[in-house]
């Protein structure tokens, strides 16, 4: 029997509800909750201030629908780039948010380790997943595309790392959009007190012109004394919306990297929220974004230190060609007991062409007194004569720009360990440079 | 036949403002020629025009490489074709390693007609001759992984720019002031280097204030240039005797040049 697809109106809403009767009353409470919400509250425009960049005024709600069949055969997945030559402890991969392959060593799965589908951790660990899922690193209310994501999130991943358990192989997740597809599926990551792990996220479209909608939402959460390192690579088709709310909490000298590719896709407007909640929390974040034809990419970074002594490194690179549009909007925010904190937010933006524009707007609102606080941002074209240079060396004009894109980047891939994602996103954005005269 | 390079009645034009006024000069391979003048002279525009430097216009004359024109070729199809300038001034390339940036020169310099895309030359191969490169320069291996002249002191820019010259062994080569900001022991270091690195094989042109540079290299043939032309040439004694007198005999024979060296050299001290 063929499942009808749904439509992201009242009449879709009600038959997911009937389709999720097999769902824990709190998931389902959660879920009309934020229907409501999504009700009452208008789409986001051009008054907001974090939306004023972002026109999302073509994007049209009605075009996307979600089925719970995939026609996607999961031979037929693209090839992954972030895991080539990595042994892995455990691999998932997705199309329109729909589980089609799912593995974990069994070395790791006894140690405790659960890494699955979020109906599959509903069973495993109810208590775990009702404790966190759309409460520890998520907020509805933010505006009505977290709000549609609550009510109608059609699935996800969840890994969870148990208290002092370390997993040295990196787990990945490959999250698929098909041409047209939607995907409102949900990612939630929790490492207990002393565990770490390192996942590699990437995505991308069955087609490089791929229409699609992606709606999603990640929610890390680090225990005291855990470690997360995360590598986040967004490659949709060009033509797919992306709108996403990711958040980390990290606790008492807890540590997160958290690297971020940000190259697909028409139309981005991203928040990347951290959370430094307890002592001594230490998060190094690694943002690289290279856009061009008329994509728009609207990074919204907030690092919040909460507690004292807390340590945030941001560090975003932007390479732009042809029309493209970067928004970065970076802000620190220092509540008054995180004394003794240490904030750090930079955004340098290339500019590879005269039509392309990056906007980098940092902030900084601290109440604590004794904080060292730095930020800056630059934007500039590619230097003439640093290729003239390379042109005297016998480099073509191409394989100059090349190179200087590249050195561009390097800064980022100098603290970046593995060697696949240095690899991935060096190759990512070399191929990308065009031929300019 | 020996491989020449020829400077032919060359007139050179920045921004509508003429800097060389008729240049004339054969170089031969295998030939040191020093070419010296006061500053605003047209001895760094004249590297730069060699090069092919997009902010110079030839307005007439002709530069040939073995009887070719290369007027119309860029800058890397120059390169390729045997041409390399050290440059004064060099510029820094954040991120990009020595060795890799090295490596990926080397293989174009040496396979004019490599593709992009094509393979680089072999790692083990490329390592072992930086390497005896290096130590032939008395260089810190270390060196190679750093950023292209990224913090580098002036010596170590200008040795960078030798150790280029001795991977990339061009027909010809123009030395910019490889001297300039260097301390006597540093100049005399560059010097001996130049030589050690084969440069009596290639045609130089060394362009210099200083007679030190030339101690290890010296020159068949000096040229002096004011107000854009080659006003007198002569050999090794005539380096000798502009580093000892200066430039006032010269000046004084050739008041037109002079007059002319002057007013190139006012506007741009009111815009330093």
């Amino acid at each position: 029997m063929t499942l009808a697809r749904l439509d992201f109106d009242p009449s879709g809403f009600a038959n997911l509800m009937e389709r999720c009767t097999h769902e824990p009353t709190w998931l389902r409470e959660l879920r009309s909750e934020a229907w409501q919400r999504f009700e009452q509250m208008p789409w986001p425009n051009r008054r907001d201030e974090e939306w004023m960049r972002t026109d999302i005024r073509l994007f049209n709600l009605k075009k996307y629908h979600w089925s719970p069949e995939t026609s996607v055969a999961a031979s037929s997945l693209p090839l992954a780039r972030l895991d080539v030559g990595v042994e892995l402890a455990g691999r998932i991969a997705t199309i329109d948010g729909i589980t089609v392959l799912s593995e974990l060593e069994d070395s790791v799965q006894g140690q405790g380790v659960f890494f699955g589908t979020l109906q599959q951790a509903l069973i495993a660990h109810p208590a775990m997943v009702q404790r966190h899922l759309f409460r520890s690193a998520f907020d509805a209310s933010v505006d009505r595309f977290a709000a549609l994501h609550q009510a109608m999130c059609t699935g996800g991943t969840v890994l969870y790392v148990p208290r002092n358990v370390s997993v040295a192989l990196p787990f990945h997740i490959q999250t698929v959009l098909s041409d047209g597809g939607s995907d409102l599926s949900h990612l939630l990551i929790v490492l207990e007190d002393g565990a770490s792990a390192t996942v590699l996220y990437e995505s991308c479209g069955t087609h490089v012109d791929g229409d699609g909608w992606h709606n999603g939402a990640m929610e890390l959460v680090i225990g005291d004394r855990a470690k997360l390192s995360f590598v986040n690579l967004q490659d949709w088709g060009n033509k797919t919306w992306h709108f996403a709310h990711q958040k980390a909490i990290v606790g008492q000298d807890a540590q997160l990297q958290w690297t971020l590719g940000a190259l697909g896709g028409r139309l981005a407007k991203v928040n990347q929220h951290v959370e430094l909640r307890g002592r001594g929390a230490h998060c190094q974040v690694n943002g690289t974004m290279f856009t061009q034809d008329q994509q728009h990419l609207s990074y919204h970074t907030l690092q919040h230190h909460m507690a004292p002594q807390t340590t945030s490194d941001f560090l975003y690179k932007t390479a732009l060609q042809d029309q493209s549009h970067t928004v970065w909007r970076g802000m620190i925010r220092v509540d008054k007991v995180a004394q003794r904190t240490d904030g750090y937010q930079r955004n340098d933006n290339l500019l590879l062409s005269n039509t392309s524009r990056a906007d980098s707007i940092p902030g900084l609102e601290i109440e604590a007194d004794d904080v060292r606080c730095t930020h800056g941002s630059t934007s500039g074209r590619v230097d003439e004569e640093q290729v003239f240079y390379c042109l005297n060396r016998g480099f073509t004009r191409q394989e100059a720009i090349r190179a200087i894109v590249t050195g561009f980047f390097q800064q980022i891939f100098d603290r970046i360990e593995l060697e696949s994602v240095r690899e991935a996103l060096g190759i990512a954005i070399a191929t990308r440079v065009r031929q300019y005269e | 036949m020996s491989e020449t390079l020829e400077i032919i009645d060359l007139f050179v034009e920045v921004e509508g403002k003429p800097i060389l006024r008729g240049v004339t000069l054969t170089i031969r391979r295998g030939e040191t020629h020093a070419l010296m003048g006061p500053n605003g002279s047209g001895k760094s525009t004249l590297g730069l025009v060699l090069m092919g430097h997009p902010k110079y216009t030839v307005t007439s004359g002709d530069i040939l490489l073995n009887g070719q024109s290369i007027l119309e070729a860029s800058p890397d199809e120059r390169a390729r074709a045997g041409l390399f300038l050290a440059f004064q001034r060099p510029v820094a390339i954040p991120g990009v390693k020595m060795a890799d940036f090295l490596r990926h020169a080397a293989t174009n310099v040496r396979n004019p007609e490599r593709k992009e895309g094509e393979d680089l030359m072999p790692m083990k191969e490329f390592r072992q001759e930086l390497r005896a490169k290096m130590a032939q320069l008395k260089m810190d291996p270390d060196f190679a992984r750093r950023y292209v002249n990224d913090g580098f002191s002036g010596g170590e820019m200008k040795r960078a720019e030798i150790l280029q010259l001795a991977m990339l062994q061009p027909k010809f080569a123009i030395l910019d002031e490889t001297d300039s900001g260097l301390d006597a022991d540093a100049v005399r270091l560059a010097s001996q280097s130049i030589a050690e690195i084969g440069g009596a094989k290639m045609g130089l042109l060394i362009i210099t204030h200083h007679d030190k540079l030339l101690e290890h290299n010296p020159p068949q043939y000096t040229h002096v240039i004011m107000g854009g032309r080659i006003v007198e040439t002569g050999g090794r004694e005539l380096a000798d005797e502009l580093h000892r007198n200066g430039y006032q005999r010269i000046r004084d024979e050739h008041p037109e040049a002079a007059a002319m060296n002057d007013t190139n050299t006012k506007p741009e001290a009111v815009t330093a």
